[in-house]
Formats: structure tokens, sequence, C-alpha cells
């Protein structure tokens, strides 16, 4: 199948190295301590994060740090097929792990001994990159909610099809079966907190898919600050503390 | 079915995706079920116009440059059937818009691929413009208005914006035959004219023959010329619609299946179909309604009592005679014609009593058209000439029927061979219409003819691009000190290689060479030119290797898969040259047994190209003690050792009647046909050549058990060797027939009088079996592959880099299992490695037809002047004649025994002894008088001539010579 026409346009008339549209919108639901809503093109999740809070099953309590919690979901609506899906299959207890692990590297977890943060993510639409939307709305309800973090994290996933690395994949690219490489980074530390792929890739050719990834979560990852700051600008104005 | 809705988005959110206008829109489409699918889809504002004079586009990609003629803006109907014309060379200046495109590919792909091609060249001025992501050319669909209707209304769209756009520079023209779009396009302001129209404007009427003419033309056309409502009479059934078909399969009513006619009667046809799981029978034109070989097509069963069971129902309205032709003898199952099609009428002594479910099309699913080579029917010309005159086409493909053109060139076409297209078969009309595409030269004439059969095979004789010759090293090469430094190439050229070829040989792949060991082994190699250290995967050169898959041998002519400077010089390995190798060392007892095996590049220098007439002749010579030849001798013994083993292990020794054609060096004619001789020599190099195969095949397979090329021979069914068992019984022999090592031994022990008696049954034994195939080794599981006529377990080629394909392949493997170089991703992906695979049986497949259409070419060219007498095997005894088979010119064909038109069973005419009477049963044939009786497999002396029953075809006929 021709994914990138000879034009360099892709189905959906993005070229190669182009991400979908960005949307994000911060503190969706009032009676989370911090939630967002992420949206890459028709790809839309939201996040609610409950926390930093008393642990409720003592036994888990860690005297050191955070416990972090971590709960993906889809919604039965978020795919052309309304179909019941679980919290429990295999898919979302991975994504669920893959969310967590990347958080809590980001959070900054000994200052919260004895807490517990409690992530919940939902999809309410798919349509490819449901992973890296996950976490970029994770990542900004965490802010919202004024979790102290190393960095912001923000991720973008990127793929190989017809011998082209593309941005950001949607769902027809996705099926296209190719690789499909997710990174998740911290943009001002320029580390890389999450690394996955599926399918396989010679080595020469994924050092240029994780970079082109790369590049898209750190352009994600602008435009989450942007938002951030902007939020934050409202804020402050609706408390009246600043003055135009 | 479209609906959208615009989306309001923030314009600054973007980092790495720069220009994106975004709008979405919701696409409902149905996928078995109703299903919602959402799709986004970006407008942007940095689709360039294509203009190279363009004030205010990007020009990177522009490719319009021409002011003087107008930019055509075609529709899809155009580009759907006018794709020839928009082919020829005059056509340029064309602005291809995307929603044109998408259709042509839904419609019809290879049109689409034709059309990607033409768009892909530089210097053709065609121009693809992707309006449905351009701001201001994407439209969306309106309430009840059609997806066509969208369609048009996006072209019209596009072509108002190139107005605007470039109006102020250059004429822009809308080509569509829609007179109802040109309507509108006219009040919308846009110029537009029919492609009639415009190529008449062009004043040249060559390329009016190309345009195809459209079916409400033709309509119009007949009622023109056909006032008489009798002349107007529906001469077909009507093609169901599609709904009705895909609701008829469903209910099992129709059965879908590939239309294929046969080879030797273009009024029977079979369509294998799964729903029945037998082949059904399709006689007659009118049950056939119009389908084409090849194409897929919607059947409905006849009552049962109509099935076939007898001439009766064969009432053809024939104005041509068909029958079987004299050709050369099939090498395989696959070239032998299907079992009932070569019985005939005769099949029905056998079979009496099973009728064969026969059935009539009622709709085609999809076309398999393709353009044709054939000739026109004569004609006398018509007074004045010059006008458009209708003519009708006779395909070279049998099984092709006439196609009516219209033509103003008629005096021109008459005594060439063209390329005709079609375009259509309306219900009312006899035969199919079409359009003339180009001609290829005089009839008769040796070059136009080679040119036929290579087209009618798909090979492609193009010169190789620039951008392919661009991938060659620079010439002329040399071995360089990188070459000789590489630690990976072993410097042999101290050893005493040699390379036997047929004479003449211009591009050797292999070379050999035998020392003696201080131990008393041998250490035996074989070097096979290193074809991959020039061409590298991904490479233009690599793509077109690929898919040219194999070199193609004419009688006269050769067409590479590699660029000349590869095939004959680079690659090569001819004597007294340093050259690059990919060798194969095996320590071998003097028993032949192989020690041990070392896979290696190497650096060799030939000491001599020998050709297998010199290297016998070498052997022969009891007086030469020259150490070249004492190495000849000492790998001769080994390799009658190898051989004996492989036969003993159940390897066939089959046969095949090659002939060999001695060519005049400067008219190409063929002076003499004779049968190719084998030397030992041959055998000899055959026998390491399949020892260096096998071996690498078992060591890329070690390596890469799941994407390895392989080749292998699937056993045969047994009841394809139905008809050597029928024949040998005939003439008293049994074989056995339960293994290839069974079948070996029954073969060797068939004996007769006289010693082409063995031959002969052995050509019989290889006609039975299928190809050998090229596979991955993923797809099949170890037991298929198996390599039933060498009696392999594993088996691949190895040793032909340089016409071969899948040789290519196997370097690459071998070398990255060696870890000389990585796995090309390409060889890693099993799907992909089978693609290629399936190609390359489909080249090779070609490649030996088009040689043996090229030997019967020949043969023919040879026979012209010569009408000849010569010896023939009886192969087949049948109910109104014999197959004969010629040993001397390698063709086999029918010898007639009854008069055309007269059916009879067993009385039958001869032209030359009077009566005769046939045993089919018994395989005998006895004259009337009782002095003359022939058996099968019986010799008997046939004059051999060229007729010409049909205009422009002209075959061999077979008589049989009176007694002597």
């Amino acid at each position: 199948m021709e994914y990138i026409s000879p034009e360099g346009l892709r189905l959906d008339g993005r070229r190669p190295m182009e991400m979908r549209q960005l949307h994000a919108e911060l503190g969706v639901i009032a009676k989370a301590d911090g939630s967002a809503t992420f949206e890459m093109g028709n790809t839309k999740v939201v996040a609610a994060v409950y926390g930093p809070r008393e642990v409720q099953n003592r036994s888990q309590q860690l005297q050191e740090q955070a416990l972090v919690r971590c709960e993906y979901s889809m919604a039965t609506f978020s795919t052309g097929e309304r179909r019941k899906r679980g919290k429990g299959d295999r898919r979302s207890t991975e994504i669920s792990l893959v969310i967590r692990q990347t958080m809590e590297s980001a959070i900054l977890t000994h200052l919260l001994p004895r807490s517990q943060i409690d992530i919940f993510v939902q999809v309410l639409q798919a349509d490819g990159g449901t992973r890296s939307a996950c976490i970029n709305a994770a990542a900004l309800a965490l802010a919202d909610a004024g979790i102290p973090m190393r960095d912001l994290v923000a991720s973008c996933a990127a793929g190989f099809l017809n011998n082209t690395p593309l941005l950001d994949l949607n769902y027809t690219e996705d099926s296209g079966g190719g690789p499909d490489v997710t990174v998740g980074v911290f943009p001002k530390l320029d580390k890389i907190s999450l690394l996955q792929m599926d399918s396989k890739l010679p080595i020469d050719l994924f050092e240029k898919v994780l970079e082109l990834a790369t590049e898209g979560a750190k352009a994600t990852a602008e435009y989450m600050r942007e938002r951030l700051s902007e939020n934050t600008r409202q804020l402050v104005s609706a408390r009246g503390l600043l003055r135009f | 079915m479209v609906a959208s809705h615009p989306k309001a988005g923030a314009e600054d959110n973007r980092g790495a995706a720069a220009m994106l206008q975004s709008k979405s829109f919701v696409k409902k489409t149905r996928q078995g079920r109703l299903l919602k699918i959402v799709r986004e889809h970006y407008l942007r504002d940095d689709i360039a116009c294509g203009a190279v004079y363009c004030s205010i586009c990007d020009k990177s990609t522009a490719c319009l440059s021409d002011t003087t003629s107008p930019i055509l803006i075609v529709d899809t109907n155009v580009v759907l059937q006018q794709i020839d014309l928009l082919e020829n060379l005059a056509m340029s200046n064309v602005v291809i818009l995307s929603v044109v495109l998408d259709e042509a590919k839904n419609k019809n792909l290879s049109v689409y691929n034709r059309l990607r091609t033409i768009c892909s060249n530089p210097t053709r001025h065609f121009f693809v413009f992707a309006n449905e992501h351009h701001k201001d050319t994407y439209i969306k669909g309106m309430v009840g208005e059609s997806p066509n209707d969208r369609n048009d209304r996006a072209i019209r769209v596009a072509s108002q914006w190139y107005q605007r756009h470039l109006g102020g520079s250059t004429k822009i023209l809308l080509l569509t035959n829609d007179a109802e779009n040109r309507k509108k396009a006219r009040e919308e302001g846009i110029i537009a004219e029919t492609v009639q129209a415009y190529v008449q404007a062009l004043g040249k009427p060559e390329l009016l023959d190309l345009v195809a003419r459209s079916q409400v033309e033709n309509v119009f056309k007949h009622d023109v010329e056909d006032l008489r409502p009798s002349k107007r009479k529906v001469v077909y059934a009507e093609h169901k619609a599609m709904s009705e078909i895909t609701s008829g399969l469903r209910q099992k009513i129709y059965h879908q299946g590939k239309f294929r006619v046969n080879r030797y009667n273009p009024f029977e046809a079979y369509v294998g179909s799964e729903s029945v799981g037998d082949e059904i029978v399709i006689k007659g034109k009118t049950d056939m309604n119009r389908a084409f070989d090849g194409d897929v097509v919607a059947v409905e069963l006849l009552p049962q009592e109509c099935w076939q069971d007898g001439s009766g129902k064969i009432v053809e309205d024939d104005d041509e005679e068909e029958e079987e032709v004299v050709g050369l003898v099939p090498a395989s199952a696959d070239d032998a014609p299907k079992n009932q099609a070569l019985e005939g009428m005769s099949e029905k002594s056998i079979s009496i009593g099973i009728a064969r479910p026969t059935g009539r099309v009622i709709g085609i699913i999809k076309r398999n058209w393709r353009p044709y080579c054939g000739s026109l029917e004569p004609m006398p010309l018509p007074a004045g000439g010059g006008g458009t005159v209708h003519a009708l086409f006779v395909a070279a493909d049998r099984r092709i029927p006439k196609i009516r053109i219209q033509t103003r060139q008629l005096s021109n076409l008459l005594d060439k061979r063209i390329i005709v297209a079609v375009d259509s078969w309306e219900q009312t009309s006899r035969y199919p219409s079409g359009h003339y595409v180009r001609s290829i030269g005089e009839i008769g004439d040796r070059a136009t003819e080679s040119e036929v059969l290579l087209i009618e095979n798909d090979i492609n004789t193009r010169p190789f691009s620039e951008q392919v010759l661009a991938c060659l090293p620079p010439l002329p090469w040399s071995m360089s000190a990188e070459d000789l430094r590489n630690p990976y190439r072993r410097d042999l050229r101290h050893v005493r290689v040699f390379s036997v070829d047929p004479i003449g040989c211009k591009d050797i792949d292999d070379a050999l060479n035998c020392t003696l060991l201080p131990n008393g082994n041998f250490q035996v190699a074989v070097h096979i030119a290193d074809v991959t250290n020039f061409v590298h995967p991904n490479t233009p050169l690599d793509e077109e290797a690929s898919q040219r898959g194999t070199s193609v041998y004419l009688v006269e002519r050769r067409i590479d898969m590699l660029p000349k400077p590869l095939t004959e010089d680079i690659c090569s390995l001819r004597a007294d040259v340093e050259r690059l190798a990919f060798s194969v060392l095996w320590e071998m007892s003097p028993d032949a047994d192989i020690l041990s095996v070392e896979f290696t590049k190497s650096i060799i220098k030939s000491c001599a190209a020998l050709s297998y007439v010199e290297a016998q002749a070498r052997m022969d010579d009891s007086r030469l003690s020259d150490p070249l030849t004492l190495d000849l001798r000492n790998m001769n013994k080994l390799a009658k050792i190898m051989r004996r083993r492989r036969i003993e292990s159940g390897a066939l020794t089959l046969a095949s009647p090659e002939v060999k054609f001695e060519i005049d060096t400067e008219t190409h004619d063929p002076l003499d046909v004779g049968m190719y001789q084998v030397r030992e020599a041959n055998q000899m190099i055959e026998e390491f050549m399949l020892a260096a195969n096998v071996s690498v095949a078992g060591h890329i397979l070690k390596h890469f058990p799941m994407c390895s090329l392989l080749r292998r021979h699937p056993i045969p069914t047994p009841k394809m060797f139905e008809p050597l068992l029928r024949t040998a019984a005939a003439v008293g022999i049994h074989l056995d027939i339960s293994s290839s090592k069974a079948l070996a031994d029954s073969l060797d022990e068939a004996q007769g009088d006289d010693p082409y008696f063995n031959k002969l049954i052995r050509i019989l034994a290889t006609r039975c079996m299928t190809q050998a195939v090229y596979f991955c080794s993923g797809e099949l599981s170890p037991p298929e592959f198996h390599h039933y006529g060498l009696a392999a377990p594993l088996y691949t080629h190895f040793t032909s880099p340089i016409r071969r394909y899948a040789d290519v392949i196997v370097h690459r493997l071998l070398a990255a299992s060696l870890g000389l170089n990585k796995l090309p991703d390409l060889l890693r992906d099993k799907s992909l490695l089978t693609s290629i695979s399936d190609n390359l049986n489909y080249r090779h497949r070609n490649a030996q037809m088009a040689g043996r259409a090229s030997v019967e070419l020949h043969t023919l060219i040879f026979f012209r002047n010569r009408p000849t007498e010569a010896e023939a095997r009886i192969v087949k005894i049948r109910s109104n004649g014999l197959i004969v088979f010629v040993p001397k010119y390698g063709i086999e064909g029918p010898v007639y025994l009854t008069k055309k038109g007269t059916k009879e069973e067993t009385e039958l005419v001869s032209d030359i002894d009077g009566k005769w009477i046939i045993d089919e049963e018994h395989q005998t044939l006895l004259s009337q008088d009782g002095k003359r009786r022939y058996k099968v497999l019986e010799r008997l002396s046939i004059y051999i001539q060229v007729v010409e029953p049909q205009p422009n075809r002209p075959k061999l006929e077979l008589t049989l010579m009176k007694a002597c």
C-alpha cells in the first residue's frame, strides 16, 4: 500500500515529518486534583490525577517515597466499533505499567513520602498514538495537580513505512504493519525516559526514526509548556494577582 | 456519503509540523457492516502549481515549462480510456489532479501504474497537483451530490484555480468527454474540449488512431451507420449488474473464477471455480459472452442435461477452423496443453458418461485487457483512401478474439504487426472495439516477429535507464588496491582456474579449479562471478535487475538482466584478467566424498576460457598431459562418481530435445538446425554446479531458516503420469512411478529395439512433470523443499548471478551468513521475499516461453523455403490423426488423416494412401489394405512445409509420406 504519494504527501495530507494537530485543555475535571485532555488529531484522551493523598492500602505504603498508581482504559465508544473493553486485559495492563513507570521517573517521589498519587487515563477517541497521548495528558494533569516533577515529560511516536520515517502515525498508518517507535523524553534534561518499539528495524534506520520521534516529542513538550503557562496566567488573573 | 465538519483549531501549536491548515472531515464507509470511519484531512498552502514560470509557488518540483501550448487538465475517464494517447510523446504539459489519480487507482490499477510512470518521467512534463490537499481547491460534497459529480466539480474547481493562478501566462484547457461536465465548465469560464477535438486540432492523423472511442460515441456511430433496425440486433446476452452478481455468488447460483481460454480452441474456455470444485467448461462464443482470457467472471451453470456430452452441442458459426499447430515439443507439463484439450475429440472415448459441468458467463467481475500484438485482417483499400476505415485486428495470441479498430492509415498498417488496445465490447457488436496503439514493423520480418514474441511474453527490452547506468563502477574497471587489501577476500590468483562454457559465451558466471593436495585429496573449487560486489541493494540497478529477473536468450539475441559492461566485462570471469569471485571450496577425497566445505569471497585470474568442445577434446586427446588437461581429467573422474551417486539416490536423467540453430552472421537467418549435443564436459560442469548449489542451499538455510530463497521441484501426482503410462502400456513397458528412484530405474530398463527409443520415453516422462520453482523457506515446511528431479532435499541457484536474479539474492544471503555484510531488509521479510520469488518464477517462465517461441519462429523461417522430408516418431494416435515428434528439429505436431470437416470415428481418408483404420485403445494405426501398420513410438516419414491457411499466420504443416 502507498502510504506516501510520490509528491510526498501522506494519506491525510501531512508530509512525513509533520505531526497531527495538537490540542490540550487543563482542569477539565473539577473533582480531580489535576486533570487534562490531550488531542493528537483524532486521538483524544482524558487524564485525572488524585493526590498526593493518604495511602489507601496501608500495606502498600512506602516510607521513603510516594506510591504512584496508574489506570488506563478505553471508552467503549473510542473506536468505530462499540465494544466493551475491560481494564484488566493484557494490553491495558501493559500500557498502565508503561505510563506509571514514565510518570514515576518524572515525579520527585522522594519529596512526598508515605503518600499516594493516582493517575487515571481514558481514551475517548482512538486514532493511533494513544500511548503517547496518554503520557502527555497524564503529564499535564500532574502539572495541573501541582505535583513536583523533574521535568515535563512528553511523548511522541514515529514509524517507518514505504522506506520513509514518518512522524506521529495515525491509525491507518499504524495498521500498515511497520515498526512503531514510541519515546518519552525530558525535554529540558534532554533525556529519554521511555522507548518502545513494535516490529523490528535495522539499527541505522532505527536511529533515524528514534531521532525523528524525539524531535516530535520535544515539539510536543513545547506546546504543552505553552498551554501550561497560558493556564497559569489565567489562574493568576482569575485570582486578581495579575493586572493587565 | 461524505459529511464533513470544519474543525476550528489554533494555528500556533505545531513545532515540527509546520504548515498545517487545520480541517478534518468525517467519512462514513461500509466495511462489511456499517462502520463510521473518521479520518483527518489536512489542507495545505504549500502545494506548488508546477509551472516553472510561476512567480509565487515553490519551483523545486516544477516541470511545466512550455508556455506556448496550453496546460491540459484531464478528467478520470480520459485517463482511463485514453491512457495510450497520454503515453504518446505528443502529449505534454499535462496536470494530473490527485482526485483523478485516486479515482483511476480505484478503477484500474494498471492504468494508474502507467500514469505514474509517465508522471515520474521529467521529460514528459506531467505534473501531479494534489488538489485534494490544497486549501483553495479542496471542496466538500454537497447534500444530494453523487461522488462522481463531486469529483467532476473538484476537477472544475482546480481548473478554475489554475486559470486564476496562471491564466495570465498560458491557456488552461480542460479535456473531458462528458458533455454535461463540459457545459458546466464553460459556464464557469473554463475552456473545455473533448479529447477528439483537441487531437484533431493538433493535426496529427496517426495520433487520432490512438484516441479510444468512448462508448457513448460508439452507439452514436451505430445509429448513423446502420439505420436498418435488423442490423442492430443484440448478439450477446446482457451482463448482469454487479449487485446481482454479488448476491448470486453469495447464494451459490453463480460461480466466480478466472476465465481461461483453451490455447488450441478459442471457442472453448475453462473457469476454475472453488464453489463447484471443478473446472466449468464454457463452449461457444455466445456462452463465453464477451469474456477475455484472464478475466475474472461470474458463471452460471447450465442444466445438467446440457452438460458437455458430445459434439451435438457445438454449433459454431466458425469462419475460422481452429486446430492444433505444429510447435516445439513441450518441455514440461506446464508447456503441454491441458489433457482434455490435447485429446480433444478422443477424450470422449475414455471418459464416456462423465459429463463435465458446463456453464455460461453472465457477468465480468474484472477485465484483464492488455495491449495485444497482431495484424489487421487483409482487406481491400477503400477508394480514395485517407479516410477513416473500420478494420479487423487479429491478435497473435489465438485466445484473443478479433478486435475492430478505426484507422486513418490503413494502407500503412496492412503489412505491419501492430499493437492494439481494447476499449469496450458492446452487446450489439460481434467483436470488441479497440484502438491502434503503435506499429512494431513489417510482417514476416525476423526482427519484427522477435519483437512480437518479446512483447507477448511481457519481456522488458528497453535499454537501461540513465539512473541504472549511473550505478555502474567507472569504466574501464580494474581491481583496486582496496579489493586486494580486503581481509575477507582471499587471493586465489595463483590457483590454476579455468572456465568451460558454450562457444561464444560472453557472460561467464562460473570458473573452476581442481588441485591435487599433498595428502592425496583434491581441492575442488567453484568460483562464481561476484555480482553483488557491484549490484547493491536498493539501487536503481538492483531494482531493474529484480524486475527483469533473468536474462532472456533468443536464438539470435540476448536480453540482459544487467547492463552490458557488467554482463560481458566486469563480472564475466574471462581468461587472463583478474576478477572478483565468490568461491565454494571443497576438499574431496579421490572417491569424491566431500570432506569439508568453505565459502569465501576471492580474487581469481582464469587461465583459460574453454568451450565444451575444447574441454572435451583436451580430455579425449591422450597425447596431451599439460597441467590444465590433467585437472580436467581429474575433475571428470570426480564428476562421474558424483553423478553415479546422484543417480543411485534417485535423480532422474531426463531428456529434452533441444535444438541448435546455425545462424547466418549477417542476415541472422537460420542456416541449419540440429539437436544440441550433450558432451561429457557439459555433464562435468553441471555436476559441480549442482554440488555448489546444494552446498550453498544447506548453508543459507541453516543461517536463515525463515527467509532463504530455495528452489523446489514438486513431486508429480500420479494423474500427471497418466498419458505416459498409457503410451508405455501400449508398447508393453511397465513404468514404476512410485518414487523418483523407481521411475529412474524403470526408465533405465525401458529399452526398445533402437537406441533412440529410451530417449523418447525420457522425453515423454519429462513433460509429465511441472517446472521447478523458487520459494521462500519460511512459507513451506521442510518436506516440501524437496527437489524431485535432482532427488535433493535442498536446492537453490547460486551459480549464475549475471543472468538470474535469484542467484543475486542467494549471494547476498550467503555473504550475510558469513558476516561479510548485513542482510538487506528486503530479504528479512518473508512475505516480501515471497513476492520476489513469485516475480522470479513468472519472469523465468516467460523467458523460457520467449525462448521457445523464438526457436519456433526460426524453425518456421528455416522451413519457409525448404520443404523437407524427415523421420518422425509417433507420440500419440487419436481418432482423426497422429501426433508426431520430429527429433531432428525438435518439433511436434499433428498429422491429420481426415479431411477437414469429416470427423467420423473409424473410417478416415488419407490424402495419399486411401483409408486408415485407427485403434485408439491399443494406439495402433492400420492402412485398410493391411500393408502398413503403425504403433505408437514407431518411426515414420514425414513431409514438413510452411503453409498459410489464414493470412499473416504462417504455420508448419506435417503430412505423411507415401510408403517407401
